[in-house]
């Protein structure tokens, strides 16, 4: 599930998004006011280039994201590899009788939405927080610095992070040979199932908080200026204008990661997982994704996997409208709003 | 919220001189210090690991043996590691095996992200709205890992072949919005210019709109290419078995984050258990992970703070 800026995409006031409406008034009014009245065929040939860039895209998104989404038909088949699709005997709802008969599929959704409340209590107000630190640096070259280097995590891929991890505080890391020279113990937070939730948190931390930064710094950049200085003026202090001027302009943009996370709620991560599950075990590192992947495709029931994932899918877009809905209660725009 | 308005009060913040406004109180001794070090303490964390894994890897194994494993402080720095590494054929070949599909999945995004975007740049063209539609869904909803495997694996036949790392990945449409949305506004003016003058569409999209773009590109072809560079679970997905095909991040998963024997560097030991490689070898896997990374990455952040992303990475 990717974002979509600005407020459209969905209903009938439709699909455009971060373009041009804001920019063009003008134009847009002219355009509405003159309806389309060519023949098809001589749009045809007016587009036609254009109708033909897009056939490369299109192909691809057919082959590898449609024909999957007609897919999900394997959560009711016993899926044969050799039948394929057509060929596969129906299971009716078997598979989601056998999934939720699952005390491990329980234990999937469970592990799943507790590490989302413990990712969204400790890693969303990161960002945020460090946008606020980061704005205050004024000197430009000590600034940029920073954020080419908190920026730079985002792009190390998953395995990277987590070696990296192992090898600062795993059990032959840097950390635990400190503390053994010093016969401190040992902390081995790497393979603890019970402190896991707290050891991928601080993974999600570390390689993407301060990529997050980015779409906060853009809020803090569009509060007019004015509004501090009068409040200074006025004797509101550092604080109090954080409190009263920075906090309010981010608003907006505080509710739509908040939407886009709560819609995301159970999608942790995955090749995080995947990488640390024999380290810590499954009890606490199997989530709603890896299960499908590990029952589907490891186990072979692909018809099981199917029906996890497309559970998974069906909570994911009731839970993306519940909290656009709940943004729109609190006043703000949300994702989209279907009509503007 | 629009995307638009957001951007230009920021780019006027940017040229405003990096003065304290003087209507700003300077800041007490005390709350200077505690920014200076959370600041600190922030680099400190993300650079330190980062450190010791380049000291690490060009340390002697004397030296990794002073330091009982991750070296802060060097003794003694040798090629060793890499020279090793660069001989034995598992490295070598996992790096040209990632970075051939890094070049050729970028090119083939880049072209298929550029004509896309630029295919629907233009709001009245014949079915515009039904074809942005049909792109738009697909962020909605997805097929799942199950049966997007089977289509792959099964239908299409990928299983074992490299253009399963590449082509089911390699239409965003998060990332054609954004190139779109910057066709849309900055090239616009040009492009009706260019029109005026005659240039037909694949003309326009060649000699005008491309070299206009080129800040937008560039952050766009960095984020296919480190996609592609760090794409780790397809290798899992579709080819698992055959050790040499993988590319360098399947290799740093097997040999350094599990610890799986690497073929012609570790030995066995004398009871004949496996080993896993030496600890400067799998370090210098890791900074070889890092290394097109961070070479790439400088001059590709510049573009970060232009506004060719902030706005549309906002959503």
């Amino acid at each position: 599930m990717t974002t979509i800026s600005s407020g459209e995409t969905a209903g009938p006031g439709i699909a455009d998004p971060g373009a041009t409406e804001e920019t063009h008034p003008k134009t847009r009014r002219r355009d509405r006011a003159r309806p389309p009245k060519l023949k098809f065929h001589i749009r045809l040939r007016r587009d036609r280039s254009l109708l033909i860039m897009v056939v490369p895209a299109l192909v691809l998104v057919v082959a590898f994201s449609y024909l999957p989404m007609f897919g999900t038909v394997t959560a009711f088949q016993f899926y044969d590899y050799i039948a394929g699709f057509f060929h596969s005997p129906w299971a009716g709802f078997g598979n989601f009788q056998q999934l939720f008969g699952d005390p491990n599929f329980w234990h999937a959704f469970e592990n799943t939405l507790v590490l989302s409340f413990v990712q969204l209590v400790l890693y969303f107000p990161i960002p945020i927080a460090l946008a606020i630190m980061l704005n205050s640096v004024l000197s430009s070259t000590a600034r940029s610095l920073i954020q080419a280097v908190v920026y730079l995590p985002h792009f190390f891929s998953w395995v990277l992070v987590i070696t990296l991890f192992q090898e600062m505080l795993g059990g032959a890391g840097a950390l635990n040979h400190f503390l053994g020279v010093h016969d401190l113990g040992a902390w081995t937070v790497m393979t603890d199932p019970g402190t896991f939730k707290y050891l991928v948190t601080a993974q999600a931390v570390w390689k993407e908080a301060g990529w997050g930064v980015i779409v906060f710094l853009a809020a803090i950049a569009a509060i007019d200026p004015s509004q501090y200085e009068a409040a200074a003026a006025d004797g509101a202090g550092r604080w109090r204008r954080m409190w009263h001027i920075t906090l309010p302009g981010m608003r907006g943009v505080i509710v739509l990661m908040l939407v886009l996370r709560l819609g995301n709620a159970l999608t942790v991560g995955f090749e995080q997982f995947l990488i640390q599950r024999y380290a810590v075990g499954s009890s606490s590192a199997e989530v709603l994704d890896t299960y499908a992947y590990y029952y589907g495709v490891v186990a072979n029931n692909f018809g099981l996997g199917a029906a996890a994932g497309l559970f998974k899918g069906i909570v994911s877009l009731i839970l993306i409208l519940a909290a656009n809905k709940l943004a729109h209660l609190v006043g703000e725009d949300g994702l989209y709003r279907s009509n503007p | 919220m629009s995307t638009t308005s957001l951007n230009r009060p920021r780019a006027q913040a940017a040229r405003r001189a990096p003065k304290r406004p003087v209507w700003e109180e300077k800041p007490g001794v005390l709350g200077q210090f505690g920014k200076v070090l959370s600041l600190g303490f922030i680099l400190l964390v993300i650079l330190l690991p980062l450190y010791c894994v380049v000291i690490t890897s060009f340390s002697t194994q004397g030296s990794i043996n002073l330091a009982g494993g991750i070296v802060i402080v060097p003794h003694g720095l040798t090629l060793e590691a890499y020279r090793q590494m660069l001989d034995g054929d598992v490295v070598t070949r996992a790096v040209v095996v990632a970075l051939l599909i890094t070049l050729a999945g970028t090119a083939i995004s880049m072209a298929v992200s550029v004509l896309c975007a630029y295919g629907l740049s233009r709001q009245r063209s014949l079915g515009h709205r039904a074809i942005l539609m049909t792109f738009i869904v697909t962020m909605f909803f997805s097929g799942g890992l199950i049966p997007t495997f089977i289509v792959v694996a099964n239908i299409f036949h990928g299983y074992d072949q490299y253009w399963a790392l590449i082509l089911p990945s390699s239409v965003s449409v998060f990332n054609i919005l954004i190139i779109r949305a910057f066709y849309m506004n900055t090239a616009r003016d040009l492009i009706d210019a260019a029109k005026i003058d005659g240039a037909g569409d694949w003309r326009i999209l060649w000699s005008i709109v491309l070299p206009t773009s080129k800040a937008v590109n560039a952050v766009m072809a960095l984020f296919y290419g480190v996609g592609y560079w760090n794409s780790w679970f397809n290798v899992m997905l579709y080819m698992p078995a055959d050790s040499r095909k993988w590319p360098i991040q399947y290799v740093l998963y097997e040999y350094v984050n599990q610890g799986a024997t690497m073929p012609g560097v570790s030995a066995h030991d004398i009871a004949g258990h496996s080993q896993p490689a030496p600890l400067s070898l799998q370090m210098a896997v890791v900074v070889l992970t890092l290394v097109p990374i961070v070479v790439v990455y400088p001059f590709v952040q510049k573009h970060f703070a232009k506004g060719a992303l902030t706005g549309a990475i906002k959503g």
